[in-house]
């Protein structure tokens, strides 16, 4: 089921607050987790972060028709990031772009390194990711579905990777920034981490920073994964609980 | 639960599912002319103009409305614009493909394109801004994230949900230029009420809202569109196999009745 | 020192124990720690700790019985799905012998057959062959899918709850280790049946699962539920699932 944020009951507990939604400058968007939202695919998972809306199928392990693609010691792990038109204030055309087709590269790339991709040689893993609605830091968002999607579809992993990204807005650094915050902001750093070992297996940056913002930056962004992290395991739970 | 990644259907299932309908049966216990549980909620996405959020049975589908201003089509110089688009997304089925819509996507889109247009559901009219140059287009996405079978009725139900549920900045012309007020939101002009009722034939029967599982194993589709007062606003017969003129009439009778009860899962008022 | 219960719910990166304990099934070694690869319940074992997972796709071993699909006729061979990552083979020699006959007389694309695996090799081309009592061709009937871990939950402890099922509904019922069951029995049972194994597939993971399907079972025959069996419930569930996870 899915049920709309709003985004009124944002950054109620920080008045004082420079942020323009009232946020603390650690305090990640109100988020909402839930997995099994889809019958067909193996397994699913939707997400809700302040507006961000995103929803993560996983197929396979499955057959891979393709041989030029096929591994013969393992797995491969395809995603496909995909924005909705109607996702953006100015609608977006159908279709993969150059920006789709990187964040569906770094995607895959953050997510391999947790999956025990050994152990189906010569198949394919297939993660599509949805963005139903865009409101900053979509790419986070779609990583930490997919993990959860991926748990779902009972596919062998050694965690559950999560993703938030932290960054310069008003020449302060902040966590999880939002569409605003992103827009006029200086820096963006999405991080997506193995939460048990600490591991960062997605690292970017857009945007100019001092090495102490950077590091500032950085933490703040793994800690909002941690928070993250405890929201997957419980979407998880949710879902088999009685 | 559904076989995943097969296009084959064994052929015990297509057996044992004709003789189930031969016998007046199907397989979840409905009867012909009964749809499967139908959820319906408009507004889900707060970026688009309007929008609509349709599960009939598991078959799931989002739609987003968004207008643009741009020029009309130089025959029609005073009317706006409705362009339907859907995208068959490899998420709702393991037989989707990544890539540009194929022909079942571009059918869809068509079907549901001319369903809403054909039965005047937007008065097109009323989005003219400056005739010959300027008019309202309004982008209606289907994007389908489960397969479930029938998905020409949720997209047109979906589709006329999201198109109540728009409202487009008033547009207002200073001095030969367009000034929108994004402050001031108008809904959508809607001046008639269009639904589709898809019935699949299988063992001799026509039956309305196939499942996957029934559209599986169907000799062949008819889908009507019809309007709030009854009259039809678009057809559309799918498969290979023939339908015979009988067949065809009655589907147009058990579509009367059947849309009626349908239009009462459209919200009441637009306004 | 352990760190959770058996039968409790885990995911993938729980820590379970610790070096003194043994990594089995669906966990995997990190340090010294044993550590969930899956979401699912833990089963203790002596020492050897393993997680029986809620979902999972069939992998084809060598030895099992299996429900294919025949989905295309080549030169020698019938290629089959059977329900996995990994598609089959039926070489047309398991069949005719040394004869050359036409394949597409013996078995055509869409039949429905029941086989063993004879062969798993190192590139993962899946040999499967119909010599053994009961396997070949199935003819009427319906097919139910349900998660391969799910199938020894399916038939019970020594068969008892695959063996309800057919004496209710009076339906023959066969369970691949694909996760692909095949019923045949009067259209109207067969339903039932297909209801009452989607049900079990559904809450596989729950306790008092037997009296659920009993109960379930003659709900849908319009019977009487049976008071209560004097035998507790609880013991006879817990017996099931010594045995599946095993």
């Amino acid at each position: 089921m899915i049920t709309i944020i709003s985004n009124e009951i944002l950054g109620k507990n920080s008045t004082s607050s420079k942020r323009a939604d009232g946020r603390a400058s650690d305090e990640l968007r109100p988020f909402k987790i839930e997995a099994g939202v889809l019958q067909r695919a193996d397994g699913s998972a939707y997400l809700e972060l302040g507006g961000n809306k995103v929803i993560v199928a996983v197929y396979g392990p499955r057959e891979l028709h393709i041989r030029r693609l096929m591994q013969p010691d393992r797995a491969v792990l395809r995603c496909r990031y995909n924005m909705a038109p109607f996702s953006v204030d100015d609608r977006k055309r159908p279709g993969p772009d150059r920006r789709s087709v990187e964040i569906s590269k770094i995607t895959s790339e953050a997510l391999m390194p947790a999956v025990f991709l050994e152990k189906f040689p010569r198949s394919t893993i297939d993660v599509f990711i949805e963005v139903l609605e865009a409101e900053g830091g979509t790419r986070c968002a779609g990583i930490t579905a997919a993990s959860v999607a991926l748990a779902d579809a009972g596919v062998p992993m050694h965690d559950l990777v999560v993703a938030c990204a932290a960054g310069k807005s008003e020449g302060e650094v902040v966590v999880d920034l939002s569409e605003v915050e992103d827009k006029n902001g200086e820096a963006d750093v999405p991080v997506a981490i193995i939460p048990r070992t600490g591991e960062i297996t997605l690292l970017q940056s857009d945007g100019n920073l001092t090495p102490e913002e950077f590091e500032k930056a950085l933490n703040l962004a793994i800690d909002g994964c941690m928070k993250l992290s405890e929201a997957q395991k419980e979407a998880i739970i949710r879902r088999y609980g009685d | 639960m559904i076989k995943m990644g097969v296009t084959i259907i064994p052929e015990i299932i297509r057996e044992s599912l004709n003789n189930l309908v031969k016998n007046g049966e199907r397989p979840d216990d409905r009867s012909f002319d009964d749809y499967r549980d139908i959820y319906l909620e408009t507004g889900v996405i707060s970026k688009a103009e309007g929008s609509a959020r349709i599960k009939i049975g598991k078959t799931q589908i989002m739609v987003g409305a968004k207008p643009q201003i741009g020029e009309p089509f130089s025959d029609t110089p005073n009317v706006g614009v409705l362009m339907t688009n859907s995208e068959l997304i490899p998420m709702a089925s393991p037989d989707f493909e990544p890539g540009p819509p194929d022909e079942r996507s571009v059918e869809l889109a068509r079907v549901t394109d001319r369903c809403m247009r054909e039965a005047g559901v937007i008065d097109l009219e009323k989005l003219c801004i400056i005739e010959g140059k300027k008019v309202w287009m309004i982008f209606l996405d289907l994007h389908i994230i489960d397969y479930d079978g029938n998905l020409m009725d949720a997209a047109v139900l979906g589709s006329m949900a999201a198109l109540m549920d728009t409202k487009i900045p008033e547009a207002k012309v200073v001095d030969d230029e367009v000034v929108i007020d994004p402050e001031k939101k108008v809904p959508l002009p809607i001046k008639e009420k269009a639904l589709m009722c898809t019935f699949a034939k299988i063992g001799g029967e026509l039956i309305v809202d196939p499942s996957l599982e029934e559209e599986q194993v169907m000799d062949t589709r008819i889908s009507i569109g019809m309007r709030a007062d009854g009259s039809i606003c678009a057809m559309q017969k799918g498969g290979i196999h023939p339908l015979n003129k009988d067949e065809i009439l009655k589907a147009v009778e058990r579509t009367g009745e059947i849309t009626k009860k349908l239009m009462e899962h459209l919200p009441q008022n637009n306004q | 020192m352990i760190f959770i219960e058996d039968k409790q719910m885990v995911i993938p990166g729980d820590v379970l124990a610790d070096k003194e304990y043994q990594s089995g099934r669906g966990t995997f070694k990190e340090d010294d720690k044993i550590c969930s690869s899956l979401v699912g319940l833990v089963a203790v074992r002596d020492k050897k700790i393993s997680v029986i997972p809620l979902q999972s796709k069939y992998i084809p071993k060598r030895g099992d019985v299996v429900i294919g699909e025949i989905t295309d006729i080549r030169f020698s061979m019938w290629n089959l799905d059977i329900n996995s990552p990994y598609s089959g083979i039926l070489p047309a020699s398991d069949v005719f012998g040394k004869e050359k006959r036409d394949l597409n007389k013996a078995f055509n694309v869409g039949d429905v057959l029941f086989l063993r695996v004879v062969d798993v090799d190192e590139v993962k081309k899946v040999k499967l062959g119909l010599k053994g009592r009961g396997l070949g061709k199935f003819r009427d009937g319906i097919l139910i899918y349900i998660t391969p871990t799910k199938v020894p939950r399916l038939i019970g402890k020594k068969g008892s709850m695959i063996n309800m099922i057919k004496d209710e509904t009076k339906c023959e019922v066969v369970v691949g280790q694909n996760g692909v069951v095949w019923v045949k029995g009067d259209p109207s049972m067969e339903r039932v049946a297909e209801k009452v194994i989607n049900m079990i597939e559904e809450q596989a993971h729950t306790s008092g699962l037997t009296d659920r399907v009993r109960n379930m079972l003659f709900e849908l025959l319009g019977k009487e539920i049976p008071e209560k069996e004097e035998k507790p419930e609880a013991t006879e569930e817990a017996a099931d699932e010594e045995e599946e996870n095993g």
